[in-house]
């Protein structure tokens, strides 16, 4: 068979692909509107970082110095105080789920804090383990220290206190904004969406209406029906692509410290691998319901889950770690975060796109051979 | 009464059949119960916020007994792990940008020698932002180490603060998610059979076999509700049994009100899943549409991030969303040991919802042109 | 012979699957064969015959196990593509993409198949006039009637002229109208192009058209031969038996066919009884069979020397089909003419703008066996579906049993039995869990369910642990009517039950029906197999949602005028009529305005 018969099969597989993808709407809206959704929900909804956390002040000293104490909650943007007369009623309100946390001042608490040894009280939901770590921090962070106002009022350094203190730098994400992690995430999560799920029905589908029958004894090739099935999701796949990262720039001011273009380039080889595998999923279990639920299961929970999209890879178990290597999603993720936070860091771009390219041609060429021209 | 028996039986018969579909099909067979037992132990040891083993790095230019001592706390607290010792500040960037370490702690070389003249002295911390919360967590965690090494240099400030956190002493994350995966989970299947239930009937023409039998709508609808909802629960019982069991998360609640809640929940699910499928002329079409219902339901419910920070106009579009309080139902029956009148507002919206999808698949059974 | 004579040759060629149970199951048991080109070929056999399963093989798709099988010259199990790129195939379903247009899908197949730009248009043209869809070019594949489909579905395998071309089962389906216009095609290009043509078939009068027959069974081959050789084996069995006045033909042809140990086989036809009697049959018993009916000799024909071929083989394996529930009929039959227990009237049916029902009345009585005849699309399964209250109507009239279906109270419909289109049962239960569950469904339970369940396991001769999805055609239809049956409806509803299932599973069908008909039961049946008419007491034609024809199949052949010699031939005319009229009309209208 000559180049051009390729050429004219390819190009005759691929607008058929095409208007076949244009004309199923729920295709579409999998395909286009659902990436608009996740980005909106992912930059506005999705937020780890806590305001206004509720915290409960039980005060059962009155005395003007532990008054002093809990009015530096008032100042913190990160909590709402709110007041109970007694403790039973603010542990009645935690429980009810009308608080977060409880801060109570003993009744000897200025008592003792002059004789050296002030205690506060914190009661916190342990339930939400994230929020509540957060408002200890924040807590902790709020409450003004008698000592130190001392020393602001008297205008002199306190007498010398040998001690450390920390000077904090935060790379990469100064302002500590989980939008600015959460959105280049997102990215990996559309291109599996439009991979993996999208594609997996593909086959499957024309098996079961038999289609691929009449098609098989053609002079097609298996490597052009793969090719023209790709074809027109990688333009699904670069429009979602374009969307995201204007939204990342436009909307979230997420920082692009990276190139674009490999921004880009790396993104698209992630989508060939996610292609790729919904492709040879769908053309192993020939029945829909099965591929979209492999799909599922073997692409996209993992890419939320397991990849470092929002938990840390470094908490894990070493199991679970090695689990989530074996996983494109995640060498994908760890790139793309690097890129739009840290910058172009060449051994990690060269390392993570030789593994996505190793991927997408294995699950391609996989793909190629499920799709050989065999009923049985 | 004789009617009545028949009406149950015909039920019965339905609800069988149903079953049985489910479970002849291998491929269904492992889909069932398979994912959910891997994803819950996946997810059960991935799904952590908890800062374990992070990778550090130290650039020690002092390298005196002061930061020998300081070290020795960091490394003692078992949530840091030394990676390297730097020699020189050309190496941070490397480190971190690598993702080789999570931080960078630098001691100055006169760190020693200002402690000792009673100065202030710096540390130098620098932290991989890219995932904001661990980084985070991490800085946490150095500045208690920090202050406790302050405290033994006897600088104590006389403030202290007593924590104590109910439900989950230890601010476990994996308290907070896994049992909200019992629900979580087991509604990605329920609503996806439910969702195919009908569906698949339409596409293989079994339901206007199904439609010229003497069943009801609403005896289909029952046959058809019930099964889905027997595997949700199932599911759900599973996920549960490797909480308990496996992960050991102590269990504060009652069962009763746990498995009330969730029939619940699991309803709701069914009836969004229903009327889906009544909707849908073909598989494909189910499964997209439920497929494009689940991200949305999954990421509003609280699961990962707690609704109250969400923006207000989300947190009312919550108020549909059964997985927000099915959540929260569970999270809080389990973990606070919450009462029936603790979490009987969680009720009203899953009723709700139940109470308008329910009829609205019953009607378009019927009246749904194919 | 060389390699240019020969398309296909075949030696002692094997293939075998798995079983349900696990065993091997053969499907093709040590073929040979060998295929002359340039001629028309026919593959006949019953289901399970492993018609499919040979051209699948021819086509490359499968692999044999053993034996050798070349096409074109080519071992095709080592090369399977170069026979591919020369061959075209039409499977049984052709794999048309339903949100394709026409015209698309034909592009679609000529780019695949390499047909340059030049020859193109020209040969579309030629294919769309020839299956008259030129109008259509625009339209969804989905969107076409059966028929259609199928002719589109030739004319995507035929956008070049194949070195080979294999059709499997073609027809199935197909109203005698689309098929006529089939064959029409495929005898073109056979005269234009001498095309070597192989198609499997279970139309005798599709396969006596061809230059070679091979008679196929259980995966070996029965007999091969010309038409005119092979029907010499029924030559002088084959008698015609005239029906004493006033009495319905089945009835004759249900005693004729219930002696098997005298006669072979035996259909209506022309209001007589085409019988064949075996070889070695006592003359004096079959006069007692035929008691005051005349029967005179008849020349044979290919489907008489089939039957013969498919009855004596299925004596060697001692198989029987299912028994016709005469024994527990009741022999008085329960007609009441006078009260018609559907009532249709005016009933019309419009989806958007586009009508499928046009007011369309007629009655059906009590113990009737009603056909409802018509080309695909017209309208058929619509009336059907609205008179099981699946669909509302536009407007109309209908009664079924003294009500309107779509608005009674559920209990009603445990009076009617349905059995749809294509087989709608559960693919992946059980016969038994079938059967049980739709027993259940209708309000059966505990002893009678099990009762009625076993007995009709018996009756249809199912195997009850036997799953459901995997069963040859013919088993399924059984199953379904079984199902249909289990609740013992007063009323049954059949849409195509015998379409695409082999000759002696459509004789033993039949005589299931007409003996519930003889009980009482009230039978409406739509079917593409016109010969099938002749079992029934009255027929409608319907076309384009219009009723053509009404009356018994005597009174309809009457109606098609010269051509009513048998049925196929009268439907034709009667539906060409129809569609000639309505053109005239519309152009009156055109003119008119």
């Amino acid at each position: 068979m000559s180049a051009s018969g390729f050429a004219t099969r390819l190009v005759a597989l691929t607008r058929k692909e095409t208007r076949q993808m244009l004309r199923d709407r729920s295709n579409l809206v999998v395909g286009l509107v659902l990436p608009v959704v996740l980005i909106l929900l992912f930059g506005y909804g999705l937020s780890f970082d806590v305001k206004d956390a509720r915290v409960t002040v039980v005060l059962e000293d009155s005395s003007p110095t532990a008054r002093n104490v809990v009015a530096g909650l008032r100042g913190s943007p990160y909590i709402a105080p709110t007041w109970a007369s007694s403790m039973a009623e603010a542990e009645r309100m935690i429980r009810a789920g009308q608080t977060d946390a409880i801060l109570r001042v003993p009744g000897d608490f200025s008592r003792r804090l002059a004789a050296g040894d002030g205690q506060l009280q914190l009661l916190l939901n342990g339930v939400d383990s994230n929020t509540a770590a957060a408002i200890e921090g924040y807590v902790g962070g709020s409450l003004a220290l008698p000592g130190q106002q001392q020393v602001d009022r008297g205008g002199n350094k306190p007498a010398a206190a040998a001690n450390i203190t920390i000077v904090q730098r935060m790379w990469f994400n100064e302002a500590s904004e989980s939008t600015w992690y959460l959105v280049p995430g997102l990215i990996v999560l559309v291109m599996t969406l439009i991979g993996a799920f999208l594609t997996s029905l593909l086959v499957a589908r024309e098996w079961e209406r038999g289609t691929l029958e009449s098609l098989f004894v053609t002079p097609v090739r298996p490597l052009e029906l793969v090719l023209a099935k790709l074809a027109p999701y990688i333009v699904i796949g670069a429009i979602d692509l374009i969307m995201c990262l204007l939204a990342a720039k436009y909307l979230f001011q997420v920082p692009m410290r990276g190139s674009l273009w490999i921004i880009i380039v790396s993104s698209l080889l992630y989508l060939l691998v996610s292609l790729g595998l919904g492709l040879f999923i769908s053309a192993t279990t020939r029945n829909q319901f099965a591929a979209s639920q492999m799909a599922l299961l073997a692409s996209f929970m993992p890419a939320m889950m397991l990849s470092g999209f929002v938990f840390d890879l470094r908490n894990m178990p070493v199991v679970i770690q090695v689990i989530s290597q074996v996983l494109p999603a995640t060498h994908f993720m760890g790139l793309i975060k690097t890129l739009f936070m840290a910058g172009d860091y060449w051994p990690d771009i060269l390392r993570n796109c030789a593994i996505l390219a190793l991927y997408a041609t294995v699950l391609i060429a996989l793909s190629r051979r499920s799709l050989a021209k065999k009923l049985d | 009464m004789a009617r009545l028996i028949t009406y149950i039986a015909q039920v019965l018969s339905l609800i069988r059949k149903e079953l049985l579909a489910l479970v002849k099909d291998p491929a269904n067979r492992t889909l069932l119960f398979a994912p959910a037992i891997m994803q819950a132990l996946l997810f059960g040891y991935g799904a952590t916020y908890d800062l374990t083993n992070a990778p550090y790095v130290v650039l020690d230019q002092s390298r005196s007994a002061a930061s020998t001592e300081l070290l020795a706390r960091l490394d003692g607290t078992g949530v840091f792990r030394r990676v390297a010792s730097l020699t020189s500040s050309d190496q941070i960037a490397e480190m971190i940008d690598s993702g080789d370490a999570l931080l960078v702690i630098g001691i100055p070389s006169d760190f020693q020698q200002r402690l000792a003249s009673g100065q202030q002295a710096p540390l130098q911390l620098i932290l991989d932002g890219r995932n904001s919360s661990t980084a985070g967590l991490a800085s946490a965690y150095v500045s208690s180490i920090v202050t406790a090494y302050n405290q033994s240099l006897g600088n104590t400030s006389s403030l202290t603060i007593v924590r104590r956190a109910w439900f989950n002493p230890n601010l476990e994350s994996r308290w907070n998610i896994m049992p909200a995966l019992i629900a979580a989970l087991s509604m990605m299947q329920t609503l996806m059979l439910a969702a195919l239930s009908v569906a698949r009937e339409r596409e293989q023409g079994t339901f206007d076999q199904l439609l010229v039998t003497p069943m009801t709508p609403l005896q289909i609808l029952i046959g058809k509700a019930l099964p889905s909802m027997l595997v949700g629960i199932l599911q759900s019982t599973l996920i549960f049994l490797i909480i308990l069991f496996w992960f050991q998360i102590p269990m504060n609640g009652s069962v009763w009100l746990l498995y009330l809640g969730l029939a619940m929940f699991t309803l709701a699910s069914v009836g969004i899943g229903l009327s889906v499928s009544a909707v849908s002329l073909t598989m494909q079409q189910a499964m997209l549409y439920t497929f494009m219902l689940v991200m949305p339901l999954m990421l509003l419910s609280g699961l990962l991030t707690p609704v109250r920070n969400m923006p207000a106009i989300l947190q009312v579009a919550t108020y549909v969303n059964p997985l927000r309080f099915g959540v929260d139902l569970v999270r809080r029956v389990y973990l606070e040991g919450a009462t029936f009148a603790d979490v009987a507002s969680n009720f009203v919206p899953l009723l709700a919802v139940a109470a308008v999808t329910l009829p609205l698949a019953a009607w378009l059974f019927r009246n749904r042109m194919a | 012979m060389s390699d240019q004579d020969l398309t296909v040759s075949v030696e002692n060629l094997r293939k075998t699957f798995k079983g349900p149970d696990g065993g091997e199951v053969a499907a093709i048991d040590g073929i040979s064969m060998s295929v002359r080109a340039g001629e028309l070929t026919a593959l006949v056999g019953p289901d399970g015959a492993g018609k499919t399963t040979l051209m699948r093989m021819m086509a490359g798709l499968l692999k044999p196990d053993a034996g050798s099988l070349s096409v074109l010259g080519i071992d095709v199990a080592a090369d399977p593509q170069s026979v591919q790129d020369r061959i075209s195939y039409m499977p049984q379903r052709f794999g048309l993409y339903e949100d394709l247009s026409v015209q698309e899908n034909l592009d679609l197949y000529a780019d695949l198949h390499g047909v340059p730009e030049g020859e193109r248009k020209q040969r579309f043209t030629r294919m769309l006039e020839m299956t008259d869809m030129a109008r259509f070019t625009e339209r969804p594949a989905g969107k076409l009637s059966g028929g259609m489909k199928q002719k589109l579905g030739l004319a995507c395998t035929l956008v070049r002229s194949p070195d080979l071309l294999l059709l499997d089962e073609p027809s199935v389906g197909v109203d005698p109208l689309s098929r006529r216009d089939l064959w029409t095609i495929v005898q073109q290009l056979i005269d234009d192009e001498k095309l070597s043509v192989i198609v499997s078939t279970a139309y005798m009068d599709e396969a006596e058209r061809c230059a070679q027959v091979f008679v196929m069974n259980k995966g070996k081959l029965l007999a091969e031969g010309a038409p005119d050789e092979l029907k010499k084996r029924a030559r002088g069995l084959t008698f015609t038996a005239t029906t004493p006045d006033g009495m319905p033909a089945r009835e004759l042809q249900a005693r004729l066919i219930d002696a098997p140990d005298f006669i072979v086989d035996a259909v209506p036809k022309g209001g007589n009884v085409s019988f064949i009697r075996q070889q070695d049959a006592d003359e004096a018993r079959i006069g007692e069979l035929l008691r005051d009916a005349e029967s005179e000799p008849r020349d044979e024909e290919l489907e008489d020397a089939f039957m013969m071929m498919l009855r004596q083989h299925e004596a060697q394996d001692g198989e029987a089909a299912a028994k016709p529930a005469t024994d527990k009929a009741a022999p008085e039959p329960r007609r009441n003419e006078d009260k018609p227990v559907i009532v249709v009237r005016d009933l019309v049916r419009k989806f958007g703008d586009f009508t499928a029902v046009a007011s369309t009345s007629f009655d059906v009585a009590q113990g009737e066996i009603f056909g409802l005849l018509g080309p695909n699309g017209a309208g058929k399964t619509t009336t059907f579906r609205m008179l099981c209250g699946l669909l509302p109507a536009t407007s109309g009239h209908l009664e079924v049993a003294g009500l309107n279906l779509r608005n009674a109270r559920a209990e009603a419909r445990g009076r009617i039995g349905y059995v749809s289109q294509k087989f709608a049962l559960y693919g992946n239960l059980s016969v038994r869990e079938n059967m049980e569950f739709f027993g259940g469904a209708y309000g059966l339970r505990g002893k009678a369910l099990r009762k009625r369940v076993s007995a009709s396991i018996e009756q249809f001769n199912l195997d009850p642990a036997a799953q459901s999805g995997i069963l040859p055609a013919g088993y399924k239809q059984r199953l379904a009517m079984a199902t249909g049956l289990l609740h013992e409806p007063d009323i049954l509803f059949l849409d195509e039950p015998t379409s695409g299932i082999d000759p002696l599973a459509r004789r033993a069908f039949w005589r299931t029906i007409t003996s519930l008909a003889m009980s009482g039961v009230t039978i409406i049946i739509t079917t593409h197999f016109m010969e099938e008419a002749e079992y029934c007491d009255r027929i409608a034609i319907q076309d384009a949602g219009e009723m053509l024809a009404l009356g018994t199949p005597r009174e309809v052949r009457k109606q098609a005028g010269d051509a009513g010699t048998d049925m196929n031939s009268a439907f034709i005319a009667i539906v060409e009529q129809g569609r000639a009229a309505r053109d005239n009309k519309a152009k009156d209208k055109e003119r008119a305005a």
